[in-house]
């Protein structure tokens, strides 16, 4: 990768993030219901004071002039006040994005490690029942709609068995000093290990409602890939130099397996970004997702602008990520 | 080569696939001996069986295919009734498999010295990494790859081809096989690097008394290097003896129709004759010659089942008028 090519693919973001940004400000504004209403409802208002707060929040100006408002500030690292909570936009999300990065990389980990074993196993057993049945579970598994499966699992694991707990990031009573706010991590800079178990606990069920459809996703494209690569003549020379199946398995296909399921998952890790925000409603959890939810209802401009771009940001870096990692894997993509 | 026990002696191999229009057997009742030091050709055109052949040998027929009927004695041992585990144990180290393009056969993600290492690891022919590190640098010099420490951690597409193909056959060597199967070893190198890779083989198989098997559609490559050919069409060996003989007098009609279909130097106004015709849809043959719908020798007899047999010492053929065909 030179630097020339870094630079090639920073520029790309250009556009998307101007395209981003525009669509989201159009759908927002454009959308019924008016954030001072909603904000001012139930109370007692002169018109005058409605007047007021709308100039206030620069609601009173061409939609034009917002845009380019908004543009021009955000160049400049300045989403604005987030109208709910009167702090700027960006410190609201800061606030929330350790609890959403923290589920999505669980729920990504969930979705590696229940993928990569059932994708080798299917394409090993290719054509038998295994294979099938494997199919048939992946199938539903990327059919399975988040909101319905995490109702599912809570009413199971938490209802039913109490095993688990039906929301949050943390029981009542556990008192950790927020350091990162990843608690995983915080956790054990405390060294409060009990809290540690109970944070695991609360990802769980969310963590799998999340992974559970990438995971099948994601056993598909290594079936599929793994299966490609088995065909391979270096597959067959690797057997006819009489190496343990293992080897020849996990070593010479797999690895060259991997390659096409490195740019899904990062794609998919953009995807489960996405998935939370039905995800932490479903299980009350304090992230980024449940934030814009909530602001979208509140008619909350420059926080789901703000929040959107974050969004395009990151999935346009996950791919550019991917074709790091993908370059990494492949010695024969030396860019 | 007769008398002395032959390396190896299959006997009767039939391997057969399931398709959807019923069972393939891809090789039908073939028969071959070879021994230490020898090279045999094995010529005939795509899907005659050649190389389903000796990946029954190997033991590398994938399922569902597999092998129905027949012996494979290797140093007098029939592999056919090796658990898994002593056929793996062969592999690599009593026999070995040279594949058409080394582009595709050495894996593109491991370096070239990985991919020795672990075969000579795989069957303890050194104690350490270390002391398998050496053995790779000295096959790859034996092979004639210049600065061999070098190259051993570099990739397989680093290499130019010639020395790619030539670093493959070291590997398939790691661990000083007895058989080589060379499948179209030459097929996808140009005329001065084939003649630098078959001298190659040559010479180990001189040196060390390898047996070479060398699959190859290029009688060319036979003339050169085979003392012996087997010809196959459509599962089946349909002649077999010393190169020059059967070249110079071929004792099945389809020999001589590949024989024809080659340009000749000495004539290159003659015209090329193609064989007329398919080869027969391989589920759907019955016992007689598969060769007599695209025969200009065929007679009625012909669609009664024909064995492969001896006309003098050294020929075989599978053909009722193998006297006659010249």
């Amino acid at each position: 990768m030179t630097a020339t090519r870094l630079v090639e693919r920073l520029l790309q973001l250009l556009p998307v993030l101007f395209g981003v940004s525009l669509i989201v400000f159009l759908m927002i504004t454009l959308t019924p219901g008016d954030p001072v209403e909603i904000m001012l409802a139930d109370q007692r208002v002169t018109p005058e004071q409605v007047a007021a707060l709308r100039r206030d929040l620069g609601l009173d100006r061409p939609l034009v002039e917002r845009f380019l408002v908004f543009l021009g500030n955000a160049v400049q690292g300045d989403f604005g006040i987030s109208f709910f909570h009167r702090r700027p936009v960006w410190d609201v999300i800061v606030e929330r994005l350790p609890a959403t990065i923290e589920l999505t990389l669980f729920a990504l980990l969930v979705a590696i490690v229940v993928a990569i074993p059932l994708g080798v196993i299917a394409a090993v057993k290719r054509d038998t029942w295994l294979d099938r049945a494997l199919s048939a579970a992946s199938l539903f598994g990327v059919s399975l709609p988040g909101f319905w499966f995490g109702i599912l699992l809570i009413l199971l694991f938490a209802v039913e068995l109490r095993l688990l707990p039906v929301s949050g990031r943390i029981g009542f009573g556990f008192d950790v000093p927020r350091v990162t706010g990843f608690l995983l991590i915080d956790t054990l800079v405390a060294g409060d290990l009990a809290a540690l178990r109970n944070v695991l606990a609360h990802l769980t069920l969310p963590a799998v409602t999340l992974g559970l459809p990438t995971a099948a996703l994601l056993a598909r494209v290594v079936r599929s890939s793994m299966a490609e690569v088995l065909a391979a003549d270096y597959v067959l020379f690797a057997e006819a130099k009489g190496l343990p199946r293992r080897r020849v398995l996990l070593l010479h296909a797999l690895k060259n397996a991997l390659i096409p399921a490195v740019t899904v998952t990062a794609i998919e890790t953009g995807q489960l970004l996405g998935g939370n925000m039905i995800v932490e409603t479903v299980f009350g959890w304090p992230g980024l997702g449940r934030l814009v939810v909530e602001s979208i209802f509140a008619r909350n401009y420059p926080l789901v602008q703000a929040a959107v771009l974050l969004y395009a940001v990151t999935y346009v870096t996950l791919n550019f990520a991917a074709d790091l990692l993908y370059t990494a894997l492949n010695p024969k993509v030396r860019l | 080569m007769t008398g002395a026990e032959p390396l190896l002696a299959v006997r009767g191999l039939r391997t057969v696939f399931p398709t959807r229009r019923g069972l393939l057997a891809a090789c039908d009742g073939v028969d071959l001996r070879l021994a230490a030091g020898e090279a045999l050709g094995i010529v005939g055109e795509s899907g005659s069986g050649k190389s389903v052949t000796f990946l029954s040998v190997l033991g590398l027929i994938r399922p569902p295919g597999r092998i129905e009927a027949g012996e494979i004695l290797f140093e007098g041992r029939d592999l056919i009734r090796l658990p898994a585990a002593a056929r793996r144990a062969l592999r690599g180290r009593a026999m070995a498999l040279a594949m058409q393009d080394s582009l595709s056969a050495l894996n593109p993600a491991l370096t070239i010295g990985t991919q020795i290492v672990e075969t000579i690891l795989a069957h303890g022919l050194a104690r350490t990494r270390a002391a398998a590190r050496d053995r790779a640098v000295e096959l790859l010099r034996r092979v004639g790859i210049p600065a061999p420490e070098r190259r051993l951690d570099d990739y397989p597409h680093q290499f130019s081809g010639g020395m790619r193909q030539r670093a493959m056959i070291a590997i398939a060597l790691a661990a000083e096989p007895k058989l080589l199967v060379a499948d179209e070893p030459t097929t996808a190198l140009d005329v001065t690097i084939r003649a630098q890779v078959l001298d190659l083989i040559d010479r180990l198989r001189r040196e060390s008394g390898l047996a070479v098997a060398m699959i190859t559609h290029d009688l060319g490559v036979v003339a050169e290097r085979c003392a012996r050919v087997m010809v196959m069409y459509a599962g089946q060996v349909v002649e077999e003896g010393p190169t020059a003989e059967v070249i110079a007098r071929p004792r099945h009609p389809y020999t001589r129709g590949l024989l024809a279909s080659l340009p000749s130097l000495d004539d290159p106004d003659r015209p090329i004759d193609a064989i007329p015709g398919q080869v027969p849809d391989l589920t759907r043959v019955d016992a007689g010659c598969r060769f007599r719908n695209r025969c200009p020798f065929a007679v009625e007899l012909c669609s009664r089942p024909v064995d492969l047999r001896p006309l003098g010492p050294t020929r075989r053929s599978r053909c009722i008028r193998a006297e006659e065909v010249a």
